[in-house]
């Protein structure tokens, strides 16, 4: 159930994979949840040595991972994580798909609990680009990175990334990382405070504890 | 249906024969090694019909148990010498293919209380020297399981690659996570369940009475009035066919076309070609299983609940296991429905378990798993290449 659109060409290591990549630990037992087609798994188990398995929404998906070798299981963040026992895996991963939960604030306890550390990547809704066709046209903001018109949006829980970090606080999670990125997934090579990532960054990855 | 006259006794023959002495592969246990079944009693001799194929590498490590359903056998990838009709999983097991022998080394068992070698209520009983019967102790999914792991000691084999079996053979498959834990390396239960259902063992217990109710049962001792009970046996099998199909694929083959006929005949022959299918599957079922085994048989699946040894608790099965799994469920097979599967899921994930789990769009219900859903195959031959690598041998196609 990954939401962002296909950026690369097949082969090619899409760049929030790639940083996500690097925030997992060589041989750690991971989860991934929205495995989507498999390539973050991929990506994790070849260049991660990893211990991976994954939860997919989608049976097409689930078929494709299985059929490549990774053990997937068809899925839905917001009703079967509670399946899973306390501190099951060392990294819970959960990329571009909080917002498109029913209840993302439960789905996060659950990453917590099964997940001794829990990377998250999501949209940044407060993107200045988004900020502008709300400002100016009047208009839910329809962009290359976010293409859903308001009303076939699987995105149902927008966040901005100032959002998100208020909800790690009130979940006691401890933000030992994030990372900025653009649409395609680059690092945003600046060091700035956090109110201007808030407006430049259209993504971002977040490495959180319990 | 063909009365008892029209069986060829030939075949009746062939058929003893195999219970006995069977064209396959076989592992004779003396009475001083018997084998404890959960009835509490001890069955000893016995014996077990296998058939392998490929070749066992020098580190025994590329075995593949594969277990068969109700009516199967150890002919899984051969000919098999009752009916001279080929193995009947050759689409998934062989050369080339999605269980590959040219790189694994597979293992088929005929089970326990069945009819072509393996201990069964047509074998014959030493201490009278005529045939079980119904004297045979009632087996079980684990007595089966049990059978299999001396077999797979005799062949000097501490862990299997792989097991791997469809309906009643990923029952077993099932219990052997649970049983030998340490033994398999990688589980496939494909269209299975860790329980039979209520409804499950109700059309089981029409096939078993349409059996005890033909006249030539004669309390299960038929063999020794040299009868068969084929009108039950064949009954049974009717009514068990179509649990094996969906709707959908009934009615797209036959829908209410008729028979070799323009007009309904008003009377009772098989005026639908539904009916005379049916029949044409009852005829030819009796040709090649003994009507006991089936009530063995289909008595163990009954009696199987995997949680029942754990406390009711199906995840502690599966506690601490190691073993990677696939559980696959077909869309349209309502006699072992994804519910089912999504069970054992459900299960594996409360331990954290490594599990793969794949529902296949299908229309041909149960019997799916036997027939040419290439999802299928892509599904096992992905799922086997990540355990070879997992296992740190080679996949078929690359090099040691």
């Amino acid at each position: 159930m990954n939401l962002a659109p296909r950026q690369t060409r097949t082969g090619e290591v899409r760049g929030d994979h790639r940083v996500v990549a690097s925030l997992v630990p060589i041989g750690a037992r991971v989860l991934d949840i929205g495995s989507e087609d498999g390539a973050l798994l991929d990506h994790l188990v070849r260049q991660r040595q990893v211990d991976g398995r994954g939860v997919e929404l989608s049976q097409v998906g689930v078929n494709r991972c299985v059929a490549r070798g990774l053990s997937v299981i068809q899925g839905d963040a917001d009703k079967d994580l509670a399946d899973y026992p306390n501190d099951a895996f060392d990294v819970v991963i959960l990329s571009q798909t909080l917002q498109a939960t029913r209840e993302p604030k439960k789905v996060m306890r659950e990453l917590l609990r099964i997940g001794k550390q829990v990377v998250v990547s999501i949209p940044n809704f407060a993107h200045w680009r988004n900020r502008m066709q709300l400002l100016f046209r009047g208009r839910m903001p329809v962009t290359k990175y976010l293409p859903y018109e308001w009303y076939d949006t699987p995105n149902i829980h927008f966040c901005s990334l100032r959002d998100f970090v208020e909800l790690c606080r009130e979940l006691d999670a401890d933000v030992e990382k994030a990372i900025a990125l653009s649409g395609r997934g680059n690092k945003i090579p600046v060091n700035a405070p956090w109110w201007v990532w808030n407006i430049v960054a259209e993504q971002a990855v977040f490495l959180l504890k319990r | 249906m063909p009365a008892d006259s029209n069986t060829p006794a030939a075949l009746n023959d062939v058929k003893a024969n195999e219970a006995e002495t069977p064209s396959s592969r076989l592992v004779r246990f003396p009475a001083e090694d018997p084998l404890e079944l959960d009835s509490g009693t001890r069955l000893g001799p016995w014996q077990i019909a296998y058939e392998t194929y490929g070749t066992l590498n020098a580190e025994k490590s590329n075995a593949i148990l594969v277990c068969h359903a109700l009516t199967g056998d150890q002919y899984v990838a051969s000919t098999n010498p009752v009916t001279g009709k080929p193995g009947w999983w050759q689409l998934m097991v062989g050369p080339g293919k999605p269980i590959d022998t040219d790189h694994y080394f597979v293992i088929c068992a005929n089970v326990l209380g069945g009819c072509l070698g393996t201990t069964g209520p047509a074998t014959i009983n030493p201490e009278t020297g005529t045939p079980y019967g119904l004297d045979l102790p009632v087996i079980t999914i684990r007595d089966m399981v049990r059978s299999q792991a001396r077999l797979v000691d005799h062949l000097g084999i501490e862990t299997l690659f792989a097991v791997i079996g469809g309906s009643m053979g990923g029952m077993q498959v099932l219990q052997w996570a649970a049983s030998y834990p340490d033994r398999v390396f990688a589980a496939v239960p494909i269209a299975a369940a860790a329980r039979h259902t209520s409804q499950n063992i109700a059309f089981h217990e029409v096939g078993r009475q349409a059996i005890m109710a033909d006249p030539n049962w004669r309390g299960g001792n038929y063999i020794g009035d040299n009868v068969r009970p084929t009108k039950g046996l064949a009954v049974a099998r009717m009514a068990a066919h179509v649990t094996y199909m969906s709707d959908e694929s009934l009615h797209q083959k036959f829908g209410r076309n008729l028979q070799d006929r323009e007009n309904l005949t008003f009377g009772f022959d098989a005026d639908f070609q539904i009916e005379s299918y049916l029949r044409h599957q009852g005829m030819t079922f009796v040709d090649r299983f003994d009507a006991n085994s089936y009530l063995y048989v289909t008595r163990a699946m009954d009696y199987f609940d995997l949680s029942q040894e754990f406390d009711g608790v199906l995840p502690n099965a599966f506690e601490k296991t190691a073993t990677r799994f696939c559980v696959m469920s077909f869309t349209s097979d309502w006699l072992f429905p994804t519910s089912e599967s999504r069970r054992v899921v459900k299960a594996l994930n409360a331990v954290a378990a490594n599990v793969s789990f794949v529902e296949i769009e299908s229309d041909r219900g149960h019997d799916s798993f036997l027939l040419d859903v290439p999802e299928m195959f892509e599904t096992i031959q992905g799922f086997m290449t990540g355990a070879a690598h997992a296992r740190g041998i080679p996949a078929p196609g690359e090099k040691a």
